[in-house]
């Protein structure tokens, strides 16, 4: 990635990428010595795309999201949105992002409607031009009935949308949403996606952080996974499984000596690769090879006593265990 | 929608100068919609003060030196407790919030990402509890004037008046600033026993500063309390013949600690919302 780091005027030539970062680095220095939370991180987002950040917590995904919307400074490295310097020109890069942090940062001083309306304001917009668009996003989220209603009597889920309504209606070239559906039930959740996916079809950027596998898959255009403020993976989720070179995953729990049970069904036609972590053999096959009721046959026949299986397509969490030897979820 | 290839943006003064203005406005909008709670927040603690010092006691002849005392006590009053007021203002309007903002609710996050510099941020606080803290000098101004039941002679320094009461204003909120970036919200009751009760009370509110001539440690020692220069300056702008220190001391202390507190304020805020 030959680009020119001298450069520090406002606006730069990033190829149509709307994000750009290179080696950007976070150390946080505290009482209990540093903590490398983002470390030489490169990334591309193009315009139009749902991107995605897929790790567990404590990989370095808000803490890069922080890095990219301005309230987090770099220790190294840089970072452009809309081919603004975000570190060099934070002021002026906050015009071109809009955010929906973890918590809820809804102003409990103002009601539904004003929310969206002094947002508009900060950014700029007229008092007609802010009404109007506080009207038409309200009826977008299916929020007009609450206009005047205190935020601290929203749903967690109407809570969400407002954010996210809020976060869009200065009309930001990138959108970051930081796990957006985590604390949400699962009915927010699926209507808090149908969200997503209509930004997404009018050509809004999105950047997500998640910790669900299930979410990045089903939504995100790319992914990039990441553990330890490292990127370990950066491809369409569909790549991504792919990498595995598998068609499904089983899962054995067993007693005894697993790494003997492992390397046993390496052995059988068709196992192309084995894993085992926290009591359990994860055995990638391929379509054609050796069956389930073979492999539990095989167990049985090498006296472990088999206490359970799985089987599963190849999913984000095989890849991240492909990646770094843990489940995504501790 | 964002499928445009180039992005236009405004320039950075232009977009800060119209945030800025906008979180004015939406402070504002607040206070409307609070006014009550304003108001009673304001009102209830130099009610009390004067009612209890100007009224009560020259009413039941416990009044401080004597009959003309108590007159001269109402006149001095009136300046010490719109001063005192505007500090009260300063924590309440700027401080307290911020505790609960930085300590629970993280509510200004979305300020923050108002396009503007986050020093900006910080200032226009500063510009909202300043604007609270000059309405609160004007409700306690009419209190004092009425509620006393020996009469008050006041003569207003227009001058001093118009240049000190402003400035009052941004030091008051500017120290509400300082204390709200750097208090946890369970150390809250602290503001007020260690910090706001003994200002008050050692704030030059209910005498003039040199009639604390008989003790000279505690003369000198006051004048690490801002709220003396704005008891002062409040006394010289409204009043004749009370005893004051040299308006030049009060218009350079007030600009001095006025400069500390943005100061730390600023860089305490910056402190709190960046990482």
């Amino acid at each position: 990635m030959a680009v020119d780091t001298q450069s520090l005027d406002t606006h730069r030539e990033t190829d149509g990428d709307v994000i750009v970062t290179e080696d950007l680095t976070k150390v946080f220095e505290g009482r209990g010595g540093s903590v490398r939370a983002v470390e030489k991180l490169n990334l591309r987002v193009r315009r139009g795309e749902i991107f995605g950040l897929l790790g567990p917590n404590g990989a370095g995904k808000t803490t890069t999201v922080g890095m990219l919307t301005t309230r987090v400074i770099p220790t190294e490295g840089s970072a452009f949105v809309g081919g603004i310097d975000v570190v060099a020109n934070p002021a002026i890069a906050k015009q071109v992002i809009g955010v929906v942090p973890q918590t809820n940062t809804l102003d409990r001083a103002l009601d539904v409607f004003e929310n969206l309306y002094f947002h508009g304001r900060y950014f700029g917009m007229g008092a007609r031009e802010a009404r109007e668009r506080s009207g038409a996003l309200l009826e977008q989220f299916r929020l007009a009935d609450r206009a005047q209603a205190d935020v601290n009597e929203l749903s967690g889920g109407m809570a969400q949308r407002l954010m996210v309504a809020r976060a869009i209606m200065h009309d930001p070239d990138v959108l970051f949403l930081d796990e957006p559906t985590s604390g949400l039930d699962p009915q927010s959740r699926l209507a808090l996606w149908d969200v997503i996916g209509e930004l997404h079809t009018r050509g809004q950027t999105i950047v997500l952080t998640t910790h669900y596998m299930e979410e990045a898959d089903q939504l995100c255009d790319r992914v990039a996974i990441v553990d330890h403020g490292r990127l370990l993976a950066l491809d369409t989720p569909v790549a991504l499984k792919r990498s595995i070179d598998a068609d499904t995953e089983v899962r054995l729990h067993a007693a005894g000596d697993l790494d003997a049970l492992a390397r046993e069904l390496e052995k059988m036609p068709g196992v192309g690769a084995t894993r085992v972590v926290d009591g359990t053999v994860f055995a990638y096959l391929h379509a054609g090879g050796a069956t389930l009721p073979e492999i539990i046959t095989r167990a049985d026949h090498l006296g472990f006593a088999v206490q359970d299986v799985g089987v599963t397509e190849t999913t984000l969490e095989t890849v991240f265990i492909d990646l770094t030897g843990r489940e995504l979820r501790e | 929608m964002s499928s445009t290839t180039t992005i236009a943006v405004r320039p950075k003064s232009a977009s800060s100068r119209s945030a800025f203005g906008a979180l004015l406005l939406r402070d504002l909008a607040v206070l409307r919609k609070e006014i009550w709670m304003f108001l009673g927040r304001t009102v209830m603690q130099p009610l009390l003060l004067i009612f209890v010092f100007a009224y009560v006691f020259p009413k039941i002849g416990q009044a401080i030196g004597g009959a003309r005392g108590a007159a001269e006590f109402s006149t001095l009053l009136v300046g010490g407790v719109i001063a005192s007021s505007m500090i009260f203002q300063g924590v309440q309007a700027v401080a307290l919030p911020l505790v609960q903002d930085f300590g629970y609710t993280r509510e200004i996050e979305d300020r923050v990402l108002a396009p503007m510099p986050v020093w900006a941020v910080a200032l226009e606080k500063v510009a909202s509890g300043a604007i609270q803290a000059m309405i609160a000098a004007g409700v306690v101004f009419v209190l004092a004037t009425f509620v006393p039941a020996t009469p008050v002679h006041l003569s207003v320094h227009w001058w001093y008046l118009v240049t000190l009461l402003p400035m009052a204003a941004v030091l008051c909120a500017a120290l509400g600033l300082t204390i709200g970036t750097r208090v946890e919200p369970r150390q809250v009751p602290l503001i007020f026993s260690l910090l706001v009760i003994p200002m008050t009370f050692l704030g030059a509110v209910y005498y003039p500063w040199q009639s604390l001539t008989p003790l000279p440690w505690l003369k000198w020692g006051v004048l690490v309390n801002p709220l003396v220069y704005l008891s002062e300056g409040m006394r010289m702008s409204l009043t004749n013949g009370v005893p004051h220190m040299a308006a030049i001391w009060i218009y350079l202390a007030i600009a001095g600690f006025t400069a500390l507190f943005l100061q730390q304020g600023i860089s305490g805020f910056k402190k709190r919302v960046l990482s």
